[in-house]
């Protein structure tokens, strides 16, 4: 490998300038290329789901080359009128619920939480946090099963409450810690002067610390919104009618199907499927790093 | 940790221009009340979806229930049965495997890269997004799908082998293979430790790098003594984490072999088996044994890297803890 250790200092070397700037010239040049090589890896995948939806259902696994042999836009056509009988736009509606619901419950919930967490004093707060940060790293499955007795003494299965209730009740931990160390880098002298100007801690959150909030709740809402729009698993487990699938539920329908006749179509809504997410994405992507580096969340 | 020394609500009359948290003797006044109300959601959270049902489930995880009818004591049943379970030790097993391939290889990857990356250039930005893209999409049912297709017989790795006179067919057909592609796609997400590297590597003082040169170091030298000890901090959360999500990844195995685990439950990963006795077979009190089980060795497991990062983890003096 050419990775040079972090050093940006050019090494010193006893050869001429022009030389050493050549070289410099050319090293730069091998960089950019073995890192494009490596994003086209990486990417290739994708390129080849965007290509595949082009493709006829024949043609999607047998044809290695990436340019449709038959264009075929249809797939597109029939992506959009749905699977088994659910147009797209549904399948598309219901996950912008889950996802809204998610984003909106995650965000108030979190800073609520967090505030509590970062700036109040109160006997127990120690304890709590520790619980919170315990509850971090505890797998899913472990609540899983009493969860889903709970839901269903309340008869919310098969409805998305249960998908978008606990996060009203601030159960993602990884967005209290963020929106927690967010709040603790703002200087306390603003908490106080606002408390000189007679701001409780009410106010004080709402007028002081909520709007100062704003990166923190956007890195929230982007990496809440996407994972809701990936989420498989929950929505498996809970989502039990047809009309109230997601498009992540709409796509498995496919694999379902036998034959390669639905190849088209499915891979032109896995394209549709992952727009949301790619636009996120770019919107955002350098907050997205950002929030990834500050607090080790997963995408 | 910042101090947050509000002082009460009611407005005492600015007599001193001191700030409120310098004033000498000042009673600290418990914010309970308000901490409660912010907390509230929070709380119900923690004991209503948290803490309540991880208690019944260790209940549950000494009976017998199939959600419908009342769950019946059955003591360690449950546990002694995973021993004489062929599918629950082929899926730990599976799972161990997964993990122990896939982690390092992941690792290494997002290491590598960052490395790579490590530098002031211009359009880092660009290519540190673009890898750190794969993360974002890899948990998708999307993904999962163009993944079974790629390694499907007659699939596009299988007719590039063929290319090179090896005939394997379907990775996702053949027991022996079937695991790969889903190691392969943990790989392919290594975009969000690198992040996390890179902002480690930015953290590593400059002098030491120009004191190595002075020194005569060269790039290997500087690497393995200065890099990867000031790094190993970072590389010990990500191993931590990697592990804990290696032991939960249940989306791809499961679109992938549509739901079995199969062929020959050589993609059965841990949560894919959960899953099974619990929403396909109705084994409710078996599945919550199972997840105790997982508990308990990503506890063991954590435990053991924390016990060992003493050996390899270090930590400069400034900011030992």
């Amino acid at each position: 490998m050419t990775t040079t250790a972090a050093s940006p200092a050019p090494a010193p070397s006893p050869a001429p300038a022009s030389a050493s700037a050549e070289r410099t010239v050319l090293r730069t040049w091998v960089w950019h290329a073995v890192c494009v090589v490596i994003g086209l890896v990486l990417l290739y995948p994708v390129l080849w789901l965007l290509t595949a939806s082009f493709k006829s259902g024949e043609e999607v696994i047998s044809n290695l080359s990436p340019i449709p042999k038959v264009f075929t836009p249809g797939n597109y056509s029939q992506a959009v009128d749905g699977v088994s009988g659910l147009s797209l736009w549904r399948l598309f509606g219901n996950s912008l619920l889950v996802s809204f619901g998610t984003v909106v419950g995650n965000v108030l919930s979190c800073s609520l939480a967090a505030y509590a967490f970062a700036r109040l004093r109160f006997r127990g707060r120690g304890l709590y946090f520790a619980l919170m940060i315990g509850t971090l790293m505890l797998p899913a499955h472990l609540m899983l099963i009493p969860q889903y007795v709970i839901f269903q003494e309340l008869g919310m299965v098969g409805t998305y409450l249960p998908l978008i209730l606990p996060k009203f009740l601030a159960t993602e931990a990884f967005f209290v810690f963020l929106v927690v160390q967010f709040i603790r880098s703002l200087p306390a002298e603003l908490d106080q002067a606002a408390a000189i100007d007679g701001c409780g801690p009410y106010r004080t959150f709402w007028h002081v610390i909520m709007p100062l909030l704003k990166p923190a709740i956007v890195t929230t809402t982007i990496f809440s919104f996407i994972w809701s729009w990936n989420d498989f698993f929950s929505q498996v487990i809970y989502l039990v009618e047809p009309q109230t699938y997601t498009l992540q539920l709409g796509l498995r329908m496919f694999v379902d199907m036998d034959g390669s006749a639905m190849f088209g179509p499915m891979f032109a809504m896995s394209v549709l499927t992952l727009v949301p997410v790619l636009l996120f994405f770019l919107a955002f992507q350098r907050l997205l790093v950002e929030g990834v580096q500050t607090t080790g969340l997963k995408g | 940790m910042s101090q947050a020394t509000a002082p009460p609500r009611p407005m005492p009359p600015p007599s001193g221009a001191l700030p409120a948290a310098q004033r000498p003797g000042r009673r600290r006044r418990s914010q309970a009340l308000p901490g409660h109300v912010f907390l509230t959601p929070w709380l119900i959270g923690t004991l209503g979806l948290t803490l309540g049902p991880m208690v019944i489930s260790l209940y549950l995880s000494f009976t017998d229930y199939d959600l419908f009818s009342r769950p019946r004591w059955v003591g360690l049943a449950n546990y002694r049965y995973m021993l004489e379970d062929d599918r629950f030790l082929t899926s730990a097993g599976v799972t161990l495997k997964y993990a122990l391939i896939g982690t390092p290889l992941k690792l290494a990857a997002a290491l590598g890269v960052a490395l790579l990356l490590n530098r002031a250039r211009r359009g880092v930005g660009v290519y540190r997004a673009a890898f750190y893209a794969p993360s974002l999409l890899g948990a998708s049912v999307s993904v999962a799908l163009v993944w079974r297709a790629l390694f499907a017989t007659d699939g596009a790795t299988d007719r590039s082998l063929q290319f090179f006179g090896v005939h394997v067919g379907g990775f996702t057909d053949n027991p022996d293979y079937a695991l790969y592609p889903l190691v392969l796609l943990t790989v392919w997400q290594f975009g969000a430790p690198m992040v996390v590297f890179l902002a480690g590597l930015k953290q590593i003082p400059k002098d030491l790098y120009e004191s190595a040169a002075l020194d005569g170091a060269g790039r290997v030298r500087t690497f393995f003594s200065i890099t990867l000890p000031m790094l190993s901090p970072v590389l010990f959360f990500n191993l931590v984490l990697e592990i804990i999500h290696s032991f939960q990844a249940f989306t791809p195995a499961f679109v992938i072999s549509g739901g079995t685990g199969g062929p020959s439950d050589s993609t059965l990963l841990y949560s894919l088996y959960l899953y099974q006795q619990a929403f396909a077979s109705f084994h409710m009190g078996y599945a919550s044994a199972m997840a105790w089980v997982l508990l308990a060795v990503i506890a063991l497991i954590t435990y053991a890297v924390f016990r060992s990062a003493r050996l390899w983890v270090f930590y400069a003096q400034e900011d030992a803890s």
